[in-house]
Protein backbone atom coordinates (compact mmCIF):
# COMPACT_ATOMS: atom_id res chain seq x y z
CA UNK A 1 0.00 0.00 0.00
CA UNK A 2 1.27 3.41 -0.92
CA UNK A 3 1.59 5.62 2.11
CA UNK A 4 3.04 8.76 0.54
CA UNK A 5 -0.28 10.52 0.02
CA UNK A 6 -1.66 9.97 3.56
CA UNK A 7 1.69 10.86 5.10
CA UNK A 8 1.80 14.01 3.00
CA UNK A 9 -1.70 14.89 4.16
CA UNK A 10 -0.68 14.31 7.77
CA UNK A 11 2.35 16.53 7.34
CA UNK A 12 0.21 19.26 5.82
CA UNK A 13 -2.29 19.10 8.66
CA UNK A 14 0.51 19.20 11.25
CA UNK A 15 1.94 22.29 9.55
CA UNK A 16 -1.51 23.87 9.46
CA UNK A 17 -1.81 23.24 13.18
CA UNK A 18 1.58 24.92 13.69
CA UNK A 19 0.39 27.97 11.76
CA UNK A 20 -2.84 28.15 13.77
CA UNK A 21 -0.96 27.92 17.05
CA UNK A 22 1.59 30.53 15.97
CA UNK A 23 -1.10 33.01 14.95
CA UNK A 24 -2.91 32.38 18.22
CA UNK A 25 0.31 32.98 20.18
CA UNK A 26 0.72 36.32 18.47
CA UNK A 27 -2.91 37.36 18.86
CA UNK A 28 -3.77 36.22 22.38
CA UNK A 29 -3.38 38.61 25.29
CA UNK A 30 -3.63 36.16 28.18
CA UNK A 31 -0.05 35.17 28.88
CA UNK A 32 -1.00 31.89 30.52
CA UNK A 33 -2.70 30.76 27.34
CA UNK A 34 0.38 31.83 25.41
CA UNK A 35 2.61 29.66 27.61
CA UNK A 36 0.30 26.68 27.18
CA UNK A 37 0.20 27.25 23.42
CA UNK A 38 3.98 27.32 23.28
CA UNK A 39 4.03 23.87 24.84
CA UNK A 40 1.54 22.68 22.26
CA UNK A 41 3.60 24.28 19.50
CA UNK A 42 6.71 22.40 20.50
CA UNK A 43 4.74 19.14 20.81
CA UNK A 44 3.36 19.48 17.29
CA UNK A 45 6.71 20.49 15.87
CA UNK A 46 8.36 17.49 17.54
CA UNK A 47 5.81 15.17 15.93
CA UNK A 48 6.57 16.83 12.64
CA UNK A 49 10.32 16.32 13.20
CA UNK A 50 9.66 12.62 13.65
CA UNK A 51 7.86 12.55 10.35
CA UNK A 52 10.94 14.15 8.79
CA UNK A 53 13.18 11.36 10.22
CA UNK A 54 14.93 13.76 12.61
CA UNK A 55 14.36 11.60 15.67
CA UNK A 56 17.09 13.15 17.80
CA UNK A 57 15.89 16.68 17.11
CA UNK A 58 12.40 15.57 18.07
CA UNK A 59 13.76 14.14 21.30
CA UNK A 60 15.44 17.41 22.18
CA UNK A 61 12.39 19.41 21.20
CA UNK A 62 10.16 17.29 23.38
CA UNK A 63 12.45 17.51 26.40
CA UNK A 64 13.40 21.17 26.16
CA UNK A 65 10.50 22.75 24.36
CA UNK A 66 7.56 21.01 25.94
CA UNK A 67 9.06 20.28 29.34
CA UNK A 68 11.62 22.74 30.61
CA UNK A 69 10.67 25.86 28.73
CA UNK A 70 7.02 25.60 29.71
CA UNK A 71 8.01 25.66 33.36
CA UNK A 72 10.52 28.46 32.79
CA UNK A 73 8.05 30.62 30.89
CA UNK A 74 5.44 29.96 33.52
CA UNK A 75 7.73 31.09 36.33
CA UNK A 76 8.70 34.17 34.35
CA UNK A 77 5.04 34.91 33.72
CA UNK A 78 4.18 34.57 37.39
CA UNK A 79 6.84 37.14 38.23
CA UNK A 80 5.49 39.51 35.62
CA UNK A 81 2.06 40.63 34.58
CA UNK A 82 -0.71 38.24 33.60
CA UNK A 83 -1.80 39.91 30.40
CA UNK A 84 0.15 41.52 27.61
CA UNK A 85 -0.53 45.12 26.79
CA UNK A 86 -1.10 45.81 23.11
CA UNK A 87 1.57 47.91 21.47
CA UNK A 88 0.59 50.15 18.55
CA UNK A 89 1.75 48.90 15.18
CA UNK A 90 3.64 52.05 14.33
CA UNK A 91 6.15 51.42 17.10
CA UNK A 92 7.20 48.07 15.70
CA UNK A 93 7.66 48.94 12.05
CA UNK A 94 11.45 48.79 12.22
CA UNK A 95 11.55 45.32 13.75
CA UNK A 96 8.82 44.16 11.36
CA UNK A 97 10.98 45.32 8.47
CA UNK A 98 13.99 43.40 9.85
CA UNK A 99 11.90 40.24 10.27
CA UNK A 100 10.53 40.44 6.74
CA UNK A 101 13.99 40.95 5.28
CA UNK A 102 15.38 38.01 7.25
CA UNK A 103 12.56 35.76 6.14
CA UNK A 104 13.05 36.71 2.51
CA UNK A 105 16.77 36.01 2.83
CA UNK A 106 15.99 32.57 4.25
CA UNK A 107 13.64 31.82 1.36
CA UNK A 108 16.39 32.92 -0.99
CA UNK A 109 18.82 30.55 0.73
CA UNK A 110 16.46 27.59 0.37
CA UNK A 111 17.25 27.45 -3.35
CA UNK A 112 20.88 26.59 -2.58
CA UNK A 113 20.01 23.69 -0.30
CA UNK A 114 20.26 20.16 -1.66
CA UNK A 115 17.05 18.27 -2.30
CA UNK A 116 15.61 15.98 0.37
CA UNK A 117 17.63 12.74 0.19
CA UNK A 118 19.94 13.95 -2.54
CA UNK A 119 22.81 11.39 -2.89
CA UNK A 120 25.22 14.07 -4.12
CA UNK A 121 24.73 16.46 -1.24
CA UNK A 122 27.63 17.26 1.05
CA UNK A 123 26.23 15.18 3.88
CA UNK A 124 25.81 12.09 1.73
CA UNK A 125 28.90 12.33 -0.46
CA UNK A 126 31.81 13.24 1.79
CA UNK A 127 32.81 12.03 5.20
CA UNK A 128 29.24 11.19 6.15
CA UNK A 129 29.32 7.92 4.26
CA UNK A 130 32.52 6.94 6.07
CA UNK A 131 30.78 7.48 9.39
CA UNK A 132 27.79 5.45 8.28
CA UNK A 133 29.99 2.55 7.21
CA UNK A 134 32.30 2.61 10.20
CA UNK A 135 29.65 3.01 12.89
CA UNK A 136 28.48 -0.58 12.71
CA UNK A 137 31.88 -2.02 13.60
CA UNK A 138 33.38 0.76 15.68
CA UNK A 139 30.55 1.91 17.91
CA UNK A 140 27.89 -0.77 17.43
CA UNK A 141 24.96 1.57 17.82
CA UNK A 142 22.07 1.37 15.34
CA UNK A 143 21.60 5.14 15.14
CA UNK A 144 24.42 6.95 13.38
CA UNK A 145 23.47 10.32 14.78
CA UNK A 146 23.77 8.96 18.31
CA UNK A 147 27.13 7.43 17.48
CA UNK A 148 28.49 10.69 16.07
CA UNK A 149 27.11 12.74 18.92
CA UNK A 150 28.18 10.55 21.82
CA UNK A 151 31.25 8.75 20.53
CA UNK A 152 32.97 10.44 17.59
CA UNK A 153 32.29 13.88 18.98
CA UNK A 154 32.16 12.86 22.59
CA UNK A 155 34.48 15.60 23.78
CA UNK A 156 32.48 18.18 21.89
CA UNK A 157 29.26 17.05 23.53
CA UNK A 158 30.98 16.97 26.89
CA UNK A 159 32.14 20.56 26.40
CA UNK A 160 28.63 21.65 25.49
CA UNK A 161 27.27 20.01 28.61
CA UNK A 162 29.87 21.77 30.74
CA UNK A 163 29.01 25.11 29.14
CA UNK A 164 25.30 24.64 29.79
CA UNK A 165 25.98 23.55 33.36
CA UNK A 166 28.12 26.63 33.98
CA UNK A 167 25.47 28.89 32.49
CA UNK A 168 22.86 27.42 34.81
CA UNK A 169 25.24 27.74 37.74
CA UNK A 170 25.86 31.40 36.92
CA UNK A 171 22.14 32.11 36.78
CA UNK A 172 21.68 30.33 40.10
CA UNK A 173 24.45 32.41 41.65
CA UNK A 174 22.87 35.59 40.29
CA UNK A 175 19.33 34.80 41.38
CA UNK A 176 19.51 32.53 44.36
CA UNK A 177 21.91 30.83 46.75
CA UNK A 178 22.25 33.93 48.90
CA UNK A 179 19.25 33.06 50.96
CA UNK A 180 16.68 33.95 48.33
CA UNK A 181 16.68 30.59 46.62
CA UNK A 182 13.15 29.26 46.40
CA UNK A 183 11.68 32.26 48.15
CA UNK A 184 10.52 34.11 45.08
CA UNK A 185 6.90 34.90 45.58
CA UNK A 186 4.97 35.68 42.49
CA UNK A 187 2.48 38.46 42.38
CA UNK A 188 0.16 39.49 39.61
CA UNK A 189 1.85 42.85 39.15
CA UNK A 190 5.51 42.25 39.79
CA UNK A 191 7.82 40.30 41.99
CA UNK A 192 8.35 40.20 45.70
CA UNK A 193 11.05 38.27 47.48
CA UNK A 194 10.12 36.45 50.64
CA UNK A 195 11.30 37.58 54.03
CA UNK A 196 10.20 40.51 56.18
CA UNK A 197 9.11 42.58 53.23
CA UNK A 198 6.34 45.13 53.07
CA UNK A 199 3.67 43.49 50.97
CA UNK A 200 2.71 40.03 49.88
CA UNK A 201 -0.64 38.59 48.85
CA UNK A 202 -3.23 40.99 50.24
CA UNK A 203 -5.75 38.23 50.93
CA UNK A 204 -3.64 36.88 53.77
CA UNK A 205 -4.65 39.54 56.24
CA UNK A 206 -8.37 39.00 55.90
CA UNK A 207 -9.23 36.12 58.15
CA UNK A 208 -6.60 35.36 60.80
CA UNK A 209 -6.29 38.99 61.82
CA UNK A 210 -9.54 39.64 63.65
CA UNK A 211 -9.01 36.65 65.90
CA UNK A 212 -5.53 37.77 66.75
CA UNK A 213 -6.55 41.35 67.20
CA UNK A 214 -9.22 40.54 69.71
CA UNK A 215 -6.96 38.27 71.71
CA UNK A 216 -4.17 40.81 71.74
CA UNK A 217 -6.47 43.69 72.44
CA UNK A 218 -8.48 42.03 75.15
CA UNK A 219 -5.38 41.81 77.30
CA UNK A 220 -4.66 45.50 76.92
CA UNK A 221 -6.64 48.62 77.50
CA UNK A 222 -9.03 49.94 74.94
CA UNK A 223 -6.86 52.96 74.26
CA UNK A 224 -3.90 50.86 73.10
CA UNK A 225 -6.04 49.05 70.58
CA UNK A 226 -5.22 51.43 67.79
CA UNK A 227 -1.53 50.94 68.44
CA UNK A 228 -1.71 47.17 68.56
CA UNK A 229 -3.31 46.99 65.17
CA UNK A 230 -0.26 47.66 62.98
CA UNK A 231 1.86 45.38 65.10
CA UNK A 232 -0.36 42.39 64.56
CA UNK A 233 -0.20 42.75 60.81
CA UNK A 234 3.42 41.88 60.01
CA UNK A 235 3.31 38.99 62.45
CA UNK A 236 0.55 37.18 60.61
CA UNK A 237 2.07 38.04 57.27
CA UNK A 238 5.48 36.60 57.96
CA UNK A 239 3.94 33.50 59.44
CA UNK A 240 1.80 32.79 56.43
CA UNK A 241 4.68 33.51 54.13
CA UNK A 242 6.85 30.98 55.86
CA UNK A 243 4.05 28.52 55.39
CA UNK A 244 3.65 29.25 51.70
CA UNK A 245 7.21 29.57 50.49
CA UNK A 246 9.64 28.35 53.08
CA UNK A 247 8.73 24.72 53.16
CA UNK A 248 10.82 22.46 51.02
CA UNK B 1 -4.24 -8.65 6.55
CA UNK B 2 -1.27 -6.30 6.52
CA UNK B 3 -3.13 -4.10 4.08
CA UNK B 4 -6.11 -3.94 6.42
CA UNK B 5 -3.91 -2.99 9.36
CA UNK B 6 -2.33 -0.20 7.35
CA UNK B 7 -5.75 1.19 6.47
CA UNK B 8 -6.84 0.97 10.10
CA UNK B 9 -3.68 2.78 11.22
CA UNK B 10 -4.12 5.57 8.74
CA UNK B 11 -7.79 6.02 9.56
CA UNK B 12 -7.07 6.14 13.28
CA UNK B 13 -4.32 8.68 12.69
CA UNK B 14 -6.73 10.92 10.79
CA UNK B 15 -9.29 10.70 13.55
CA UNK B 16 -6.57 11.59 16.03
CA UNK B 17 -5.70 14.63 13.93
CA UNK B 18 -9.33 15.71 13.99
CA UNK B 19 -9.35 15.30 17.75
CA UNK B 20 -6.19 17.39 18.01
CA UNK B 21 -7.82 20.19 16.06
CA UNK B 22 -10.90 20.07 18.31
CA UNK B 23 -8.74 20.24 21.44
CA UNK B 24 -6.84 23.12 19.88
CA UNK B 25 -10.12 24.96 19.57
CA UNK B 26 -10.83 24.44 23.25
CA UNK B 27 -7.32 25.61 24.07
CA UNK B 28 -7.79 28.82 22.12
CA UNK B 29 -11.29 29.52 23.39
CA UNK B 30 -11.06 28.09 26.91
CA UNK B 31 -12.41 30.68 29.27
CA UNK B 32 -10.79 29.47 32.47
CA UNK B 33 -7.27 28.44 33.30
CA UNK B 34 -8.23 24.87 34.07
CA UNK B 35 -9.85 24.38 30.68
CA UNK B 36 -6.52 25.23 29.15
CA UNK B 37 -4.50 22.97 31.42
CA UNK B 38 -6.84 20.11 30.65
CA UNK B 39 -6.69 20.88 26.95
CA UNK B 40 -2.89 20.84 26.94
CA UNK B 41 -2.86 17.55 28.80
CA UNK B 42 -5.31 15.97 26.38
CA UNK B 43 -3.39 17.38 23.43
CA UNK B 44 -0.21 15.77 24.73
CA UNK B 45 -1.98 12.43 24.98
CA UNK B 46 -3.24 12.78 21.43
CA UNK B 47 0.28 13.64 20.27
CA UNK B 48 1.66 10.51 21.96
CA UNK B 49 -0.95 8.30 20.30
CA UNK B 50 -0.44 9.95 16.95
CA UNK B 51 3.30 9.43 17.22
CA UNK B 52 2.87 5.71 17.91
CA UNK B 53 0.50 5.30 14.98
CA UNK B 54 2.66 7.36 12.68
CA UNK B 55 5.80 5.40 13.43
CA UNK B 56 3.90 2.21 12.59
CA UNK B 57 2.52 3.75 9.41
CA UNK B 58 5.94 4.65 8.07
CA UNK B 59 7.20 1.23 9.09
CA UNK B 60 9.76 2.13 11.73
CA UNK B 61 8.56 1.75 15.30
CA UNK B 62 11.46 3.81 16.69
CA UNK B 63 9.06 6.62 17.42
CA UNK B 64 7.65 4.76 20.39
CA UNK B 65 10.70 5.84 22.42
CA UNK B 66 9.83 9.45 21.77
CA UNK B 67 6.21 8.72 22.53
CA UNK B 68 7.21 7.41 25.94
CA UNK B 69 9.31 10.52 26.54
CA UNK B 70 6.34 12.67 25.55
CA UNK B 71 4.08 10.89 27.96
CA UNK B 72 6.54 11.49 30.81
CA UNK B 73 7.04 15.11 29.81
CA UNK B 74 3.33 15.70 29.59
CA UNK B 75 2.81 14.36 33.08
CA UNK B 76 5.67 16.37 34.59
CA UNK B 77 4.67 19.58 32.84
CA UNK B 78 1.05 19.27 33.95
CA UNK B 79 2.11 18.70 37.55
CA UNK B 80 4.50 21.64 37.39
CA UNK B 81 1.83 23.94 36.03
CA UNK B 82 -0.72 22.90 38.62
CA UNK B 83 1.85 23.25 41.39
CA UNK B 84 2.69 26.74 40.25
CA UNK B 85 -0.89 27.79 40.40
CA UNK B 86 -1.42 26.42 43.86
CA UNK B 87 1.82 27.34 45.63
CA UNK B 88 3.37 30.03 43.39
CA UNK B 89 6.74 28.34 43.81
CA UNK B 90 8.49 25.18 42.71
CA UNK B 91 10.23 24.17 45.94
CA UNK B 92 7.13 22.79 47.61
CA UNK B 93 7.37 19.06 47.94
CA UNK B 94 4.52 17.03 46.54
CA UNK B 95 4.41 14.91 49.68
CA UNK B 96 3.11 17.90 51.58
CA UNK B 97 -0.48 16.82 51.51
CA UNK B 98 -2.24 19.37 53.61
CA UNK B 99 -3.60 22.42 51.90
CA UNK B 100 -2.35 25.82 52.85
CA UNK B 101 -5.53 27.76 53.27
CA UNK B 102 -4.09 31.18 52.62
CA UNK B 103 -2.50 30.03 49.38
CA UNK B 104 -5.68 28.41 48.19
CA UNK B 105 -7.67 31.51 48.97
CA UNK B 106 -5.27 33.74 47.10
CA UNK B 107 -5.43 31.32 44.19
CA UNK B 108 -9.16 31.49 44.12
CA UNK B 109 -9.12 35.26 44.09
CA UNK B 110 -6.46 35.58 41.42
CA UNK B 111 -7.98 33.16 39.00
CA UNK B 112 -7.66 34.70 35.57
Amino acid sequence: MDITVPVLFMNISLMAMLVIVAVAIVRLRSLFAVVMLQGVYSLVSAVWFVSLDAVDVAFTEAAVGAGISTVLMLSAMLLADRTAKPIPVGKNLGSFFVVVITGLAMFYAIADMPAYGDPHSAANAGVGMAYIEATREQVQVPNVVTAVLASYRGFDTFGETVVIFMAGLGILLLLGLNGNAGKWQAQPNGQAIGGPGPSITPEVKTKPKPVKKTTAASKRKVAVKSKAKPKAKPKSKSKSRAKAGGKS
Amino acid sequence: MLETMAYINIGAAFFLLIGMVLILGRLLAGPTLYDRILAVNAFGTKAVLFLCLFSFIIGRPDGIDIAILYALMNFIATIAVLKFFRYRALDVSLAQSHIDKATVRSDRNNKS
